[in-house]
């Protein structure tokens, strides 16, 4: 019998006999990390790390889950499981199960590259690897963190001397935290979207260290805080401001933002290339890192890097999911994503609900 | 190559005209002359020779990345545009290297004389020492097609502003058939006489659309012309010879040799603006004809016979050799009248028809008739205007007939390129003929980027077939397709071609049951074709 299975439900396991980030209700399910495309409502029990259950029970409310540390193995009837940093948000885990010797590992979502936030990512050597590719195309290929805190920093010192405050729009568990630690707090304040504000917070309470924030109030102007960052989900950068913050220069944090086509669409003044999933190295290392042989691809441009790995000699194959990666249309309604062909990233789910 | 990919990143940054003017005017006042030079010619629409073809680029592209070429192909149509997919992925450059735009245009054209094997090193070797911008921007001068953005109306203000020369005598100036190799930027920019070349055209002045014509105030004020649909060009005559521009800047001469003979009647020192027409029997023939004549360098007899074409004179810009462009309008159009009088009938220019009226009234009635005289509609010109630059408003106005207008279903749905790369905004449509829908036109615009944005979700989601980049939708929605003119077509599966096609309105009131009929279509044809 095969470790995991792929089915309607989600990635099920016949010898433990839970799922692994269901999109519909299961009696088990082990979360890879707290987006709402891999942690839904309606599942009898939880399992996940500490800082995902912290989310989860913020954004899900009563549920009933248990936590696991990173690392620790715990038997599941005829399975066992470990949960292993993917480096994608604070939190974030790929899970490793093994049956009868057999290792298969569910990458969740992730990237390889450091966030200064996040638990960086381990590669877990395994038989198969069921691995997330919302940017598998060679044409992505991101930003050193080092030049990416200078331009974000350069953009908002700019605004900071003309008066103007910055409006960034980031998704608001994983990279408005991550965007936070780039900050350089000498620029101005920084002032935060309750989304975002709520997520720093649960983050707070699990002992992350995050820079001084305040958050935003309906009757705040942009003169009570001059030189301000706002740090808002990109759903809001679409709606309107309050007239105390006419004027602003607003900006997008996003892996799409590589593409000059989609950064002159967006009505943003700036695209800056942030994505806190793997880019197209990062996805080619992490795989080999593995030494896996079968290769699951679940999310992105799935079909072209199946027939990639194949080229270079992977065992590769493509699995339906309802994981949706980092969406493209950050303005939500209209579920605008990237990539023809077997197109891609995002299926336009509203702003917040993945990343 | 790093100042101007400081210039493009600052252009591309902005979305505010000050902001873009403001970079622009900074490198025109830094730059080394050819460098500015280059900069002009590009925004310009000047390019350099091709020295490789896209094909062989791609092949060269995917080997220095590492990647097959299937791979390329695949992640070309996610960006849209070939330069950047090539800037994408290839790797981090190995150095830097601070030589300046010209420089890697000579190296260009020394490439250009090179065999296969040294092209291919001395540009991977270029792409090597680049980052990703300076990669984009000169594998933009490799492709051709440097669209950035940046309007050539928005470099001469630039332009004016650093060099504190006037806008309009600059947009002259950079008018007509010199490339960075024949001249300099003293002579294109400073020199002191701009008709030094003899074949330089006056920058066209154009005209805004409007519907209504309630605050024009008195009807007498305004000289009226039908608007014919033909190409705008300008007829420049000086030192015994003659050129042909199109408003688009692109010399036209050699495609109608007709109008050499004209150098036997209108003095040296001429200048007339017009529209080219195919023209027989005192009458427009349909567009096609001229169509046919647009595509072809050289013309063959035969076609020649077929759709024989004419000048229809609005305007003299130059008399004598004197820039009369400062006249009233009634003034050079007396002028002009005069002298197209001393040419002979059969010669191919006829003066544009005066229609003007005392009465609104009676000029909207004549308007109406546009189409039975093959016009779209008329032009109203101020009699006291003088001949300005590019498009203002105020004195000169297009009052177009409405459109013909068809309700249909799309069919077909393709991404476009570029800026809209990811969306679908490439559309046809058919009509309904029994229980058949006929495709008939294509449409690219007319909706705003929230409704392509829609459409784009709904076609994802509602795809029944793909042909390659071409997907079949379900045949759900229905547009409103606004045209200028119908023509028989024996290409096209419903018999007919459309003139400016456009999605007017998105009718999201209507069924696909409820649209028009290829009877429908074919009625139009056998009015107004």
């Amino acid at each position: 019998m095969s470790v995991l299975t792929f089915t309607d439900r989600g990635i099920y396991c016949p010898a433990g006999d839970f799922h692994i980030d269901p999109w519909r209700p299961a009696d088990r399910a082990l979360i890879t990390h707290a987006h709402s495309d891999h942690a839904r409502w309606g599942m009898g029990r939880y399992l996940a790390t500490p800082r995902t259950a912290a989310v989860m029970r913020h954004r899900l409310g009563e549920i009933e889950v248990s936590t696991i540390p990173y690392g620790e193995t715990r038997r599941i009837d005829g399975a066992r499981v470990s949960f292993h940093p993917a480096g994608h948000v604070p939190g974030s885990a790929q899970i490793r199960v093994e049956v009868g010797g057999e290792v298969w590992v569910v990458s969740g979502d992730y990237k390889t590259a450091e966030d200064g936030l996040s638990e960086p990512f381990e590669p877990v050597r395994c038989h198969a690897f069921v691995s997330e590719c919302t940017f598998g195309l060679p044409v992505f290929n991101w930003t050193p963190l080092e030049a990416l805190r200078a331009e974000i920093n350069g953009w908002w010192a700019a605004n900071a001397a003309a008066g103007r405050p910055s409006i960034l729009g980031a998704y608001s568990l994983g990279k408005a935290q991550r965007l936070l630690t780039d900050l350089d707090p000498s620029i101005g304040p920084i002032l935060t979207h309750s989304a975002v504000e709520n997520v720093n917070e649960v983050l707070r309470a699990e002992g992350i260290a995050l820079p001084d924030t305040i958050r935003l109030a309906p009757d705040m102007t942009a003169k009570d805080h001059p030189g301000a960052m706002i740090l808002a989900p990109p759903s809001a950068l679409g709606g309107a401001w309050p007239k105390g913050f006419r004027g602003a220069s607003t900006a997008f944090a996003s892996g799409w933002m590589a593409l000059r086509g989609v950064r002159r669409r967006r009505a943003a003044d700036r695209g800056f290339v942030v994505s806190d999933h793997a880019d197209w190295e990062g996805l080619n290392a992490a795989i080999a890192a593995t030494g896996a042989e079968r290769i699951f691809v679940t999310h992105g441009y799935t079909s072209v890097f199946r027939r990639w790995l194949e080229t270079r000699g992977y065992d590769a194959a493509v699995v339906e999911t309802d994981y949706e990666g980092e969406s493209l249309d950050a303005a939500a309604e209209s579920g605008a994503e990237a990539g023809s062909g077997d197109g891609a990233g995002a299926r336009g789910g509203t702003g917040d609900t993945a990343a | 190559m790093q100042d101007f990919a400081r210039l493009f990143t600052a252009l591309d940054q902005s979305t505010k005209t000050t902001v873009k003017v403001a970079a622009l005017a900074e490198f025109f006042r830094t730059a080394e002359d050819a460098d500015k030079l280059w900069c002009v010619a590009l925004f310009s629409g000047r390019r350099p020779r091709r020295v490789i073809t896209t094909t062989t680029l791609r092949e060269w592209a995917a080997e220095r990345a590492g990647i097959p070429l299937w791979l390329f192909e695949e992640s070309y149509p996610v960006v849209g545009d070939l330069a950047e997919t090539i800037s994408l992925v290839l790797p981090p450059p190995d150095r830097t290297d601070d030589r300046p735009l010209n420089h890697w245009i000579a190296r260009l054209a020394e490439l250009s004389m090179a065999g296969e094997a040294e092209r291919k090193s001395g540009i991977l070797a270029a792409w090597d020492g680049m980052e990703r911008t300076e990669r984009l921007l000169f594998t933009k001068l490799l492709t051709g097609g440097f669209r950035l953005g940046v309007s050539q109306k928005l470099m001469t203000r630039a332009l004016a502003q650093a060099t504190g020369r006037d806008e309009a005598e600059l947009t002259h100036r950079l008018m007509g058939a010199w490339t960075p190799g024949s001249v300099t930027w003293e002579s294109l920019i400073e020199a002191s006489d701009p008709t030094a070349d003899l074949s330089r055209p006056y920058p066209f002045y154009l005209a805004y659309q409007r519907e209504e014509t309630d605050d024009l105030g008195p009807a007498s004020d305004w000289f009226a012309e039908r608007k014919w649909d033909g190409i705008r060009g300008q007829l420049v005559l000086r030192g015994g010879e003659h050129h042909l521009w199109s408003r688009g800047e692109e010399l036209m001469t050699d495609r109608f040799p007709e109008f050499a003979r004209l150098r036997d009647w209108l003095p040296p020192g001429t200048v007339i603006d017009g529209e080219v027409l195919a023209f027989a029997g005192e009458r427009p023939l349909p567009f096609n004809a001229l169509q046919k004549r647009i595509g072809r360098k050289t013309v063959p007899k035969k076609l020649l016979e077929e759709s024989p074409v004419i000048l229809m004179a609005y305007d003299l810009l130059e008399e004598h050799g004197t820039d009369i462009r400062p006249l009233p309008f009634t003034e050079r159009r007396a002028r002009l009248a005069a002298l197209v009088a001393t040419v002979p009938a059969d010669a191919p220019v006829r003066l544009s028809a005066d229609v003007s009226a005392e009465d609104w009234d009676v000029l909207a009635a004549t308007r109406a008739e546009s189409r039975d005289h093959a016009a779209e509609g008329l032009m109203l010109k101020r009699r006291s205007s003088p001949y300005l630059s590019g498009r203002k408003k105020g004195d000169w106005w297009k009052w177009k007939v409405d459109p013909l207008t068809i309700d249909a279903v799309m069919i077909y749905a393709q991404s476009g390129s570029g800026r809209r790369a990811n969306l679908f905004t490439d559309f046809t449509f058919a009509v309904r003929d029994g229980a058949d829908l006929v495709p008939f036109t294509k449409a690219y615009s007319g909706l705003t980027d929230a409704e392509f944005r829609q459409i784009t979700a709904w076609v994802r989601k509602n795809t029944l077939q793909r042909f390659g980049p071409v997907r079949q939708v379900t045949p759900e929605h229905v547009f409103e397709i606004a045209f200028e003119g119908i023509q028989e077509s024996p290409r096209h599966k419903s018999g007919v071609a459309l003139r400016f096609p456009r999605m007017a309105r998105w009718r999201r009131d209507k069924p696909a049951s409820e649209i028009n009929t290829l009877s429908d279509l074919r009625e139009m044809l056998a009015t107004y074709g």
